[in-house]
């Protein structure tokens, strides 16, 4: 660092804020892609459902749509919480 | 047998007509025989960056439509005779442009010329989907701000999907990224995303960038291609993309701070 470095007024560097966001954002846009226009909103309501009986937060929920062949296969992960913290 | 080149960005404003037509423009003065077609139903531009906007007479969808041939539509570039304008409609009728249509139309521009380049619209309804779904290559033009990367990443994603090339199940469209208005002093500075990060976050190799400069306005506003400002750096960087197009090494310039001397700091440059 140079001695004029000192007098400037240190900004927190924007750019770097953007890049984590995008980077994050990318990733999961892109693991949704491909998938049929429905699968957010059954997600959201598979979690509805689940939350009747377990409390549960929105990323307890995974859905993930992936090809095996021909087929193709809905994957459900469902974090379940610690069994003392059950209602 | 001639490719077919879109330009698209997904994001508005981005720098899509400007780099069709000085990519259009630049493969020109290589000398291929180049067609610039122009996919903005309803807002037609590209003319006007060419500087040809008052000898439109027929336009795309005339020729969709019977009205004209497309010989009778393609205007003659004024300063290249090897490069040729294909107007958009200015019809609100969006649905003027049909998938059949454009690739007739496609078809017949490729048995004639080297390059088609295809100006998409913004966004990813008709008009853009229809722009790259017959390419072969793709340039992504990109700014160095959040929506505009996002939105890039959204198009590629629809182009691995929804193009003719992917939809045959064989190789994709080619992909490039172009970066555009580009500053390396606010990269240095802390408030810009560089060229590395777009593409560690895009994944995809780039085709050029170029640097923000007032004078691309000044080319717009005359109706030049700034690839004809051979003196404007952003008109150069344009020429390093075509020369990397057609498979030429080239260093990237114009993407560290530009060291001014003491008079130009003193008296502005």
């Amino acid at each position: 660092m140079g001695l004029m470095d000192l007098f400037r007024k240190r900004k927190p560097a924007s750019a770097a804020v953007a890049k984590e966001r995008l980077l994050i954002l990318v990733a999961q846009e892109r693991a949704q892609r491909g998938g049929p226009d429905y699968l957010p909103l059954m997600q959201r309501e598979i979690l509805e459902v689940i939350r009747k009986y377990v409390q549960i937060n929105n990323e307890d929920v995974q859905v993930r749509l992936d090809k095996d062949g021909d087929q193709d296969v809905l994957e459900l992960n469902v974090v379940l919480p610690d069994s003392d913290t059950e209602r | 047998m001639a490719e077919i080149i879109v330009v698209t960005s997904g994001k508005g404003g981005v720098g899509k007509t400007t780099t069709s037509a000085s990519i259009a423009t630049g493969l020109a003065q290589r000398g291929k025989r180049v067609a610039v077609v122009d996919f903005d139903v309803g807002l037609r531009n590209l003319d006007l960056i060419m500087g040809c906007e008052r000898r439109v007479v027929y336009d795309f969808v005339n020729v969709i439509q019977g009205e004209c041939t497309l010989k009778q539509a393609l205007i003659k570039d004024k300063r290249h005779e090897n490069l040729f304008i294909l107007a958009a409609s200015q019809t609100r009728d969006k649905d003027a442009l049909t998938v059949e249509g454009v690739e007739k139309v496609l078809d017949e521009l490729k048995s004639d010329f080297d390059f088609v380049v295809c100006d998409s619209p913004a966004g990813i309804e008709r008009g853009a989907h229809l722009a790259m779904y017959f390419a072969d290559r793709a340039i992504v033009v990109v700014n160095p701000e959040v929506s505009s990367v996002r939105d890039s990443d959204r198009v590629l994603g629809i182009m691995a999907s929804k193009s003719k090339r992917a939809e045959q199940g064989g190789e994709g469209i080619v992909e490039h990224l172009l970066v555009t208005r580009y500053s390396p002093k606010r990269v240095a500075e802390g408030d810009m995303l560089s060229i590395a990060d777009i593409e560690e976050i895009l994944g995809l190799p780039i085709l050029g960038i170029i640097p923000e400069s007032e004078l691309v306005l000044q080319s717009s506003n005359a109706g030049v291609p700034v690839i004809l400002d051979d003196k404007a750096p952003a008109g150069q960087a344009y020429a390093d993309a075509v020369a990397r197009l057609l498979g030429e090494e080239r260093p990237m310039r114009f993407v560290e701070v530009e060291k001014q001397g003491l008079i130009k700091r003193l008296f502005g440059g």
